[in-house]
């Protein structure tokens, strides 16, 4: 039986009926198209499905999509404060100056992972970056750019103000 | 013995989710009505078991039932001797509670072991306890400190409910609400992950409780399970050298491709002996 | 330092990222056409077994299903084998053995994961439903996975036009002076090894949209292609599922490639064909667990090698046997890689004055085998400098000095090795003269006391490797059994008001081609980058080309962007010189100013282009209209990238667990136009070679056939905390034979890293019984010699 979800999408409301297994990640690219948050395994692991619900990086391919009833969900799409054309977050011109992707494949969720990280550790070593990567896989960079990256968008996030979660208590 | 495959067995044909129902309850007695009324219902906490095994069809169930509505669930809190952990309380949160880092730091860093970062925000303490994965690690602390399952019914003991393989004490329907951990003088867990699931191949918690020495093991066996002889040696001195010398037999350790029953019997010593190196540093 | 931001040489960011990281980049998985429909795929889930019927009543019945086909349909409209694009021959002369390889398995199956019937939905989860009622009446027949068990006596028989399972016994070299300089010698190092199978692991899987149009009887196929046109080729040419000019293929952005996206499989083809059959486009993507399966894997030799050495420690002798896993089937390339990119370069680096290999390559009951990154040379530069590294424990001889000893001088190129490559140009002790003082080899000791204090134990390995790449010159491509020619193409088209489109057969799977061709070109024509836009990835577009593997699109496709570009220089100048009255040699072209030599005439390249289309003053006469150009460069030779690696590792006695505590890499690409892209390409290439080593392995089930390492629970991949940060510097010499001096970068990291690292492991642990991966299990194994 269908069910009827409200929640916010990058600031837009959007409220649709869905069957009770779709997935979060299935939602966000065939409903809404956002194609940026991809699928590269199915047990939970390559982070490339990676989001933020109500400020948190979660996977959204082991979600349901009723679980995210009413929540505040942020994909790649709407990091940027201007929308494709403008600037990027800091995060994203971070791993863009640090050549922190190459087939780009794994890079959105790499993004979301490492906004969490600078959100939770604020300057971090590159070992803490390491280790907290361990749900993001690429396959391409050899990680060393994207900690690169990380490093320097946590610095430019602190930098420009952005939020931390205590700031903001994970909204 | 050999640990069956948790996740997508390769060998299973390609599949899609099979179609459920789901129900968000509004309490425990809501929770357990929805689910004695339905057909062949289960609790969803955070899922992070749950959906991955329901998306490749490893399990099916008429309905879900969510219990990430009911109030009360979710937070830890801290009183005297014992800290009290919601069962909805995901691994994050109990890895960054200062509270908890100020009573039980070994417990604060095994929540933040558990799986990465996006799942530890939405996995839970209950969910993973009702599960009883082999390889989990809350099962390591929950018995090494000799904690209080607490459900919708009753308080089990550590001790009791750890049964066998995804085996609990858990009766049918019943609802993880809390455990209630006793504050150790000192502890320590070492987990040495397994290099592709990252799941403990062994994970060792060491605590000296005012009961005594507690030493509690996961991953090597098909449920957590307490090391009596490394406890006795530790009560009489807690250092290392005290379980440097003490093995554990291999013969009803889990063995699979990347560790096997000796090597995960090495390991149970060799992560003892650091735990045990960390609590008492 | 380059003269200009966006030039030669300049660290340039990429064009391409911006899309990537707001999440607009379009792949496959992101396109969907009008009225789609969903193919599933219904695997084989025994090993081996006679395929006695298939029953699709209860799937058809299922709702949304439309159609249940299976391999003899695929027979049924004419549609050939899958072929391998590659002959080898073997010592005797005799053709290798080419099985039949249906898209859809008809009478057996040959290994766990092969698709035997596809079911086509309405939705992805109708088409799912109805797969899992596809019932398969399978006789099982006992497997063998084994690359060596499979060629005793008595093993299964795979193929039945395959008599003991081999598919060729290949040699090259003189085995006679082989034989009598190792008879001879002072010392010889007897190496025995496997060389572990890997799967390729893109992160995005596999995946294609077949379409029919039956109005004009015109096919598109979707699909994440490192070749475009060789699927079409292939497709049109053997599989003959339509002509060439009645299929377009469109390759999408690619999420990463490492070789598996070069093969022409089933499941492309059969979303084509089916297009057809149902009339409306069909769509499949893998599973990451189907790609497991469905994904050519890379590697798994069996090996022995014996290296012979005087008392001074020059090598005399190298002899290399080794059987080659092919799979069930021979994949698209799968005949070459154990044999031309693997056997050509057991020389190494090293001045070996005679080498014989004999390879012998093997069906068995697994996915097939064929090119992952590196293919065929990672494999060569394990064993040998493996049996290096060896050899130097063996006679007391320092690893570094033992190779110093060996390595071709830097005088001696070209140099003809006794296995049959000619190397152009090198300087081999300047890259391990950088990498030892990189990674102060010389304060190894102190550090290893250090550890050795701490109760662990610490080692360092060395690789000096080269490999050969930039596929390659035609003529000699073909004279080796390719069925294809393996120039690359470039067309340049100038706009009238001077922007420009650059159009390469060749196609990106990450490695930033839009950035590194725009610097050529926007270099040479005194253009800003964002005036130069890259176009690959559509046959409909883009001019018949070869595609990107083997480390061959920048010194290959480079190459023909660089002739076409300097065709429209040539062009231009002559425009140039007519609208300022004088002659095409009176006339200079720097940075996108064409100067009248010994007047204060100019014109900038832009207004040239603007007079090509507005031909108002123009020497219509001598030149057409139009700046507008295109070219095919064949190279002459392989380019040989080589370099130094060095790994510095502690082992936990305890656990096993190694620690890469450091990893450099010295690597002589030639001439660098990108070095972020290029270092890139080597930190990508160095996780893949430390991923073999110690953590990636398909691992099969002897008895059952199955894998057993399919999925990420299992296969462990190269995670962040796995890895340290790479140190890594270039030397230079250009490579003699192509107008960038370039070599090629894509591969070398794969090829380097593996044996740095295992000669780390054995170094630290004191002996070289240790089999890839070391993982912390094997490790504490080797480290007590057995359980």
């Amino acid at each position: 039986m269908a069910i009827n979800v409200s929640l916010s999408v990058n600031g837009q409301a959007v409220s649709r009926d869905v069957q009770p297994n779709r997935l979060l990640v299935d939602f966000l690219r065939e409903e809404l198209g956002l194609t940026g948050t991809h699928v590269g395994c199915d047990t939970s692991q390559c982070g490339a499905c990676t989001i933020h619900l109500d400020g948190l990086p979660v996977k959204s391919c082991t979600m349901l999509v009723v679980q995210a009833d009413g929540a505040r969900i942020t994909t790649i799409e709407g990091l940027a404060p201007d929308g494709d054309g403008g600037d990027l977050h800091p995060m994203q011109e971070a791993f863009r100056q640090n050549h922190g992707l190459q087939c780009g494949f794994c890079t959105p969720g790499m993004v979301m992972a490492g906004i969490g990280i600078a959100q939770r550790h604020g300057l971090p070593s590159n070992d803490v970056i390491r280790a907290e990567l361990d749900g993001n896989f690429c396959r391409c960079t050899g990680y060393h750019n994207i900690v690169k990256s990380i490093a320097a968008g946590a610095k430019a996030m602190a930098m420009t103000g952005a939020k931390t979660v205590a700031e903001t208590g994970g909204e | 013995m050999d640990i069956p495959a948790r996740l997508p067995d390769p060998r299973k044909r390609e599949k899609k989710m099979y179609r459920f129902e789901y129900h968000k309850a509004t309490s425990l007695e809501d929770a357990a009505s929805k689910r004695s009324t339905a057909d062949d219902a289960t609790y969803l906490a955070g899922g992070m078991t749950l959906i991955p095994t329901l998306k490749q069809r490893l399990a099916s169930h008429s309905d879900l039932i969510d219990l990430a509505g009911i109030d009360g669930l979710a937070g830890i809190s801290v009183d005297g001797a014992v800290v009290t952990i919601g069962a909805m309380t995901c691994h994050a949160e109990v890895a960054a509670s200062a509270a908890l880092r100020d009573a039980i730091p070994a417990l604060a860093d095994l929540a933040g072991l558990i799986a990465d970062p996006a799942v530890r925000n939405r996995g839970t303490i209950g969910g993973s306890l009702a599960n009883s994965d082999p390889a989990a690690d809350y099962p390591a602390a929950v018995l090494g400190l000799g904690a209080t399952i607490v459900t919708d019914k009753r308080e089990i003991a550590a001790d009791d409910y750890f049964l066998d393989l995804f085996e609990t004490a858990l009766e049918e329907g019943e609802i993880i609400t809390a455990i209630k951990f006793p504050v150790p003088k000192r502890a320590a867990y070492e987990k040495f992950p397994n290099p592709a699931s990252r799941y403990a191949i062994v994970g060792v918690f060491v605590a000296e409780t005012e009961g005594g020495v507690r030493v509690a093991v996961t991953g090597a066996g098909p449920c957590a399970f307490r090391v009596s002889d490394m406890e006795a040696a530790l009560a009489g001195n807690f250092a290392p050298d005290a379980v440097a010398g003490i093995t554990v037999s291999a013969d009803d350790l889990n063995q699979d491709l990347h560790a096997s029953a000796a090597y995960r019997a090495s390991l149970v010593t060799t992560m003892a002996k650091r735990a045990v190196a960390k609590a008492a540093g | 330092m380059a003269d200009r931001e966006s030039g030669i040489g300049a660290r340039v960011l990429r064009k391409e990222d911006k899309r990537f990281l707001v999440g607009r980049g379009r792949y496959m998985d992101d396109i969907n056409r009008p009225r789609q429909v969903y193919a599933v795929f219904v695997r084989s889930q025994v090993a081996h077994g006679t395929l006695k019927g298939l029953d699709s009543g209860a799937a058809l019945e299922t709702d949304g299903v439309i159609a249940v086909l299976t391999g003899e349909d695929v027979a049924a409209d004419g549609l050939g084998s899958l072929p391998c694009g590659w002959t080898i021959h073997s010592k005797d002369g005799a053709e290798m053995k080419t099985p039949a390889h249906p898209a859809l398995a008809i009478g057996k199956v040959r290994y766990v994961g092969e698709p035997v019937a596809v079911v086509i939905g309405e939705t992805l989860e109708a088409a799912r439903d109805g797969a899992e009622l596809v019932e398969l009446d399978i006789d099982e027949l006992p497997p063998v996975t084994d690359v060596v068990a499979a060629l005793e006596q008595g093993a299964p028989g795979i193929h039945d036009d395959v008599p003991g399972n081999e598919c060729y016994h290949w040699g090259l070299g003189d085995e006679e002076a082989v034989d009598k300089a190792i008879d001879a010698a002072h010392h010889v190092t007897r190496l025995e090894l496997r060389n572990n199978r890997l799967a390729p692991n893109a992160m995005e899987t596999r995946a294609a949209i077949g379409e029919y149009d039956p109005v004009d009887g015109m096919y598109t196929l979707h699909v994440n292609s490192q070749n475009p046109h060789l699927h079409r080729l292939v497709l049109a040419a053997f599989v003959e599922l339509a002509p060439e000019h009645k299929l377009r293929v469109i390759s999408p952005d690619v999420g990463g490639g490492f070789g598996s996206k070069i093969f022409i499989y089933s499941e492309e083809t059969v979303c084509a064909w089916a297009a057809r059959r149902v009339g409306r486009p069909v769509k499949w993507t893998a599973t990451r667990s189907e790609a497991f399966l469905a994904d050519a894997h890379g590697r798994d030799h069996a090996s022995t090698a014996e290296l012979a050495l005087d008392k001074e420690g020059n090598f005399l002798a190298l002899r290399v046997r080794t059987k080659a896993n092919m799979g069930a089937y021979l994949s698209t390339f799968a005949a070459a890689v154990p044999t031309w990119l693997y056997g050509t370069l057991l020389a190494g680096q090293y001045k070996t004055p005679a080498v014989h290999v004999e390879v012998r390559a093997v069906f068995t009951n697994t996915s097939p085998v064929d090119a992952y990154r590196g293919a065929g040379r990672p494999e060569a530069a394990f064993l040998l400098e493996r049996i290096v590294e060896k050899a130097a424990r063996e006679i007391g001889m320092d690893p570094a000095e033992l190779r110093r000893r060996n390595l071709i001088p830097k005088d001696a190129f070209p140099y003809q090795t006794p296995v049959a490559l000619v190397y152009d140009t090198g300087d081999y002790e300047a890259s391990l003269d950088k990498a030892l003082d990189m990674a102060d080899y010389a304060g190894f000791a102190a550090r290893r006391a250090e550890s050795e204090a701490r109760g662990m134990k610490r080692g360092i390995g060395l690789s000096c490797y080269i490999e050969a790449c930039g596929l390659a010159p035609s003529q000699l491509a073909g004279e080796l059994g390719a069925g294809i020619g393996l120039f690359e193409s470039a067309e340049i088209r100038v706009n009238a008001t001077g922007g420009v489109k650059v159009f390469t057969g060749t196609q990106s799977t990450g490695q930033g081609h839009e950035t590194t061709f725009a610097q050529l070109v926007a270099d040479r024509l005194g253009l800003d980058m964002d005036e130069v836009e890259i176009v690959h990835g559509d046959t409909d577009r883009v001019q018949y080309g070869l595609g990107t593997y083997g480390s061959r699109s920048l010194s290959v496709g480079g190459s023909a962007i660089h002739m076409a570009t300097e065709k429209i220089v040539e062009k231009a100048r002559k425009i140039a010189a007519h609208m300022m009255e004088t002659t095409a040699d009176d006339v200079d072209f720097t940075q996108g100013l064409f100067t009248a030599k010994g007047t204060n005439k100019s014109m900038h390249f832009k207004e040239v282009a603007f007079s090509a289309y507005v031909p108002h003053n123009y020497p219509l006469d001598e030149l057409e209209p139009g700046l507008h150009e295109s070219a095919y460069y064949d190279p002459e030779n392989f380019t040989y990238p080589a370099g130094t690696h060095i790994c510095e590792v502690e082992v936990d006695p305890e656990t096993g667990v190694v620690d890469i505590l450091a990893f450099t890499a010295v690597d002589d690409f030639g001439r660098i136009i990108n070095p972020t892209i290029v270092e890139g390409q080597v930190h990508g290439g160095v996780a893949q070679g430390i991923g073999q080593a110690m953590l990636e392995h398909c691992i099969y089930d002897d008895e059952s056939g199955q894998l057993v390492t399919g999925s990420y629970m299992d296969y462990a991949m190269p995670r962040a905390d796995d890895l340290p940060d790479f140190t890594l510097a270039f030397t230079e010499t250009p490579c003699t034979h192509n107008p960038l001096g370039a070599k090629g970068c894509g591969e070398a990291g794969a090829i380097g890293s593996t044996p740095a690292l295992i000669n780390a492991i054995t170094s630290a642990i004191g002996h070289e019984n240790i089999a890839m991966p070391a993982t912390p299990l094997a490790v504490w194994r080797a480290m007590r010699g057995a359980e």
